[in-house]
């Protein structure tokens, strides 16, 4: 069961403050879509619109190819796994998961199997019988996503699903999302404020900011080739200088650059600087280091701009010392026009 | 001493003034009263017992044991009235009414909860006396040919506590409705569920702490409530607590009074055992 | 979308429930007013006659000092024992604490009939004549749960660990109570004590049967509704009201409001 989502110049306003402008996006079925973005980012206010809880200021959301954007939550082949979860507390395990298909009128010996096939699917079947309040935080998870899939939407909207669970079983449910996902086969889109997270379960993520889409790529493209400074920023860390043209080369804070020339920000990622690589960034002194298992963390402070301050991941074998001065390299420069904000 | 003695010691000082009020005011009367419902009166002398003269008395002479049973039968009505009530109004505040406006609502809603109990007794008086403003309207409409007497009658009390009972439950109905995450009702709908069967089958049974809670109440101040029975009712039938003071105050037959008080005590408890699950309960 | 105003059937229940709560306080108030001897429709006028009348009444006066006195005094003692109970169960788990806190609240769930009764013999046993006093103290046992439940259901795990960090610093005990924990519950023992105030200012049954020659007011307005209706006593019950309800207002604008925020 899965469909395919279309948003169709989609704005939403509440009073005067505009939630999203004009919004366009296109979701293949079966596609595990991350909305990512800051609170406020109008990420949520997108879901709700989807999943029919608010109704566009402007626009339309197709599904299916059906036009949706006036009918009813209940109606829409969506179903949605809430932030707090919202499980029943005065019912089962059992009863919850089974809640939509008694709901659609499905007799209940045949409601039992499929609760019971969607709970053994999140590996809870043992404790059907249980009160949500009996359970962990991850186990609640479980049982929402469960509910939510018995009824085999064609699409799942997932708002900030894993925000109430600390890190380890993130991470972990993490990659069960995915697996669950590429298992039934229903287009997923997921809310989130965590680019790890949406790295760890996207096909293809949405960067959005103050109610509009930044970009939208796959993890890698979004990661590696930012289309905007946002981007660039919020989906890792980045160094940043601006840099304007000088001859066939470029200006910095640091001294002329050998790249072609371009005015706009600079951007590197830490691991893209370290003592080799494509072209040199001048002389740095090492002001801090800590080791992070993988890699290195330092901080260099350039000679040419001591007011400035560069993060590099250095490889696990490095031995770098405070105070040494080195000449840093650099490969994949990103040069983006700066923000017009 | 060890550190946690200490801790321990100083809690257990600042507890003290409390209990110490507690045990004098309300433990030791209310044991001296078990006492006295134990004694028994000869002519106008108090002889103490133990003596369960009074309990059988309560329980075989049908006078007495009628204002149990018409205490009872108010006490429920005006309880299940009350939240019938209750329940429609306390949720119609909550989810219809604009969130700006909810607050006052509210407040209107439980404004002359804050009138003395008195005068609010003496007000519906006013309002079902056979000159009041209810006959005056229902006859002024014609749709009563004459005024029809509901003064000194059950139907009077049980309006009066209703009244009453209403404020108190729609605030402890809406407390616990707005408490929900609207998430519940968004999810059920969401899950097929049509308007109708998420009241019925998520929001009545995540409401029901605060029903359960607040029918408790009525039920407590209104088995033992003597003024609106007396102001309302009047002394055509009598209610337990009508009872205890005309013992009192008809020749000052103390241990019937705390028999009686006993028995209605009682009363409270067995409805708190039936509560309990459901008033401790803390839900996820 | 459903719209947010759902049907009229909603508005009409909501129109005839406010008009069951408010008719017999708006009939009160309305008929406080009435130029003529009697509280029922016809509405012949208005006047302030019945006002002048009850200020003037020096019975009614007495029985309104009496009635301020017994509620200030029976909240702040409630008060203060509550607010102590409170910090020293939210503090530590003392051996029995469930007991305590059960034996603090249980004055709660029995009727006021029973405590007042309980009170008049253990008085009279002891020869404690029916007084004011005897009232006050009645008062105290019924709002002392009160208080005590509205100032414990404040302490949180933050106020906990705020009250821990101060004697940490080197508060000596009343300085902890003083300088920290009643100004950080400051709006819930604000709320404790208009809320006592308010129930020992309406209470009747324990006044009535522990008072003789001083009298509060409910009794006062008691011993009045003996003569039947009157104008006189709506503006009585009118005044009692105004009371209250400033009260709750006041409350309503400035403890809770600023609470929620």
């Amino acid at each position: 069961m899965t469909a395919d989502v279309r948003i169709w110049s989609v704005e939403h306003r509440f009073g005067d403050f505009t939630a999203l402008h004009t919004v366009d996006l296109q979701i293949a079925a079966g596609e595990f879509i991350v909305l990512l973005g800051p609170s406020g980012c109008g990420k949520t206010t997108l879901l709700s619109i989807v999943g029919g809880f608010l109704s566009p200021s402007e626009g339309r959301v197709l599904i299916g190819g059906e036009d949706m954007t006036l009918v009813a939550p209940k109606d829409r082949p969506t179903t949605t796994m809430f932030q707090d979860y919202a499980l029943f507390p005065h019912m089962s395990l059992e009863a919850n998961v089974g809640f939509g298909l008694r709901m659609r009128g499905v007799g209940r010996r045949e409601r039992r199997e499929k609760a019971l096939e969607m709970l053994d699917m999140v590996g809870l079947a043992d404790k059907a019988a249980r009160r949500p309040h009996e359970l962990s935080g991850g186990q609640r998870q479980r049982v929402a996503l469960a509910r939510a899939l018995a009824v085999s939407p064609d699409v799942l909207l997932l708002d900030e699903p894993l925000g109430a669970l600390d890190l380890k079983l993130r991470r972990q449910m993490q990659l069960e999302l995915k697996e669950i996902q590429r298992r039934v086969g229903t287009t997923f889109i997921h809310v989130t404020h965590d680019q790890e997270e949406a790295m760890a379960v996207a096909d293809r993520i949405v960067v959005m900011n103050h109610g509009r889409i930044e970009q939208c790529g796959t993890p890698e493209e979004v990661y590696l080739s930012p289309r905007t400074l946002f981007a660039a920023g919020f989906m890792g860390e980045m160094n940043r200088l601006p840099v304007t043209p000088e001859g066939s080369g470029l200006a910095s804070p640091l001294g002329p650059l050998a790249l072609a020339p371009q005015t706009g920000a600079l951007c590197l990622r830490p691991e893209d600087i370290g003592l080799e690589g494509d072209f040199s960034l001048g002389r740095a002194r090492l002001s801090e280091a800590a080791f992070f298992g993988s890699h290195h963390r330092c901080h260099f402070t350039p000679l040419a701009a001591p007011e400035l301050r560069l993060i590099a991941h250095l490889p696990q074998g490095a031995h770098p010392e405070i105070g040494a001065e080195v000449e840093l390299f650099a490969r994949n420069p990103i040069i983006l026009p700066e923000a017009a904000a | 001493m060890s550190l946690e003695r200490q801790e321990k010691r100083h809690g257990a000082a600042l507890v003290a003034p409390a209990l110490l009020w507690a045990v004098a005011f309300f433990v030791l009367p209310f044991a001296a009263m078990v006492a006295m419902s134990t004694a028994k009166m000869v002519g106008r002398e108090i002889v103490p017992g133990p003596d369960f003269g009074n309990y059988i008395r309560i329980f075989t002479e049908p006078p007495l044991t009628r204002a149990i049973f018409v205490s009872l039968e108010i006490t429920a009505i005006v309880t299940i009235l009350s939240v019938l009530l209750a329940w429609p109004l306390a949720w119609i505040i909550a989810t219809r009414v604009p969130a700006k406006w909810q607050r006052l609502a509210l407040l209107l809603a439980v404004l002359p909860f804050w009138t003395s109990y008195v005068v609010r007794s003496y007000s519906w008086a006013l309002v079902l006396g056979e000159k009041g403003i209810v006959m005056n309207t229902l006859v002024g409409l014609h749709i009563l040919s004459e005024p029809v007497q509901i003064m000194a009658t059950r139907t009077a009390t049980v309006i009066g506590f209703t009244h009453f009972f209403v404020m108190l439950l729609t605030l402890t109905i809406y407390s616990n409705l707005v408490q929900l995450s609207p998430n519940y009702a968004r999810a059920a709908e969401d899950l097929g569920a049509s308007r109708w069967q998420v009241i019925r089958l998520v929001i009545l049974p995540l409401t029901l702490p605060g029903v359960v809670t607040g029918a408790f109440l009525t039920f407590v101040l209104c088995i033992g409530d003597y003024i609106t029975p007396q102001i309302l009712g009047g002394n055509n039938e009598l209610t337990l607590p009508q009872l205890i003071m005309l013992q009192l105050g008809r020749r000052g037959d103390y241990p019937m009074a705390s028999a009686l008080s006993v028995v209605l005590m009682a009363m409270v408890t067995l409805a708190y055992a039936g509560c309990a699950r459901w008033l401790k309960m803390d839900r996820v | 979308m459903r719209p947010r105003l759902g049907s009229p059937l909603a508005w009409i229940y909501l129109a005839a429930m406010f008009t069951f709560i408010l008719l017999p306080v708006i009939t009160l108030v309305v008929f406080s007013f009435q130029d003529g001897r009697l509280p029922v429709p016809p509405f012949k006028g208005a006047t302030l006659d019945w006002y002048a009348k009850v200020l003037s009444d020096r019975a009614m006066m007495e029985a309104l000092g009496n009635s301020l006195l017994v509620a200030a005094l029976s909240a702040f003692v409630s008060l203060l024992l509550g607010f102590l109970a409170a910090s020293g169960l939210a503090r530590v788990l003392l051996p029995g604490s469930v007991l305590m806190r059960g034996l603090l609240i249980a004055p709660m769930t029995v009727s006021y009939l029973i405590i007042a009764l309980g009170l008049l013999q253990m008085f009279n046993q002891i020869g404690l004549r029916p007084s004011l006093l005897a009232t006050g103290i009645g008062h105290v046992v019924i709002n002392l749960p009160l208080c005590f439940a509205i100032i414990y259901a404040a302490i949180g795990a933050h106020q906990r660990n705020a009250l821990r960090a101060a004697r940490d610093l080197g508060a000596a005990e009343w300085q902890v109570l003083l300088y920290v924990a009643a100004p950080m519950l400051a709006p819930s023992l604000a709320a404790a004590y208009f809320l006592a105030f308010t129930f020992s200012w309406d209470e009747f049954i324990i006044a009535f049967l522990l008072t003789r020659f001083d009298v509060t007011l409910p009794v006062e307005i008691w011993s009045m509704l003996r003569s039947g209706l009157s104008p006189e006593t709506n503006a009585v019950g009118s005044l009692v009201f105004l009371v209250s309800v400033l009260i709750v207002v006041t409350l309503e604008l400035s403890i809770f409001r600023k609470a929620r925020k």
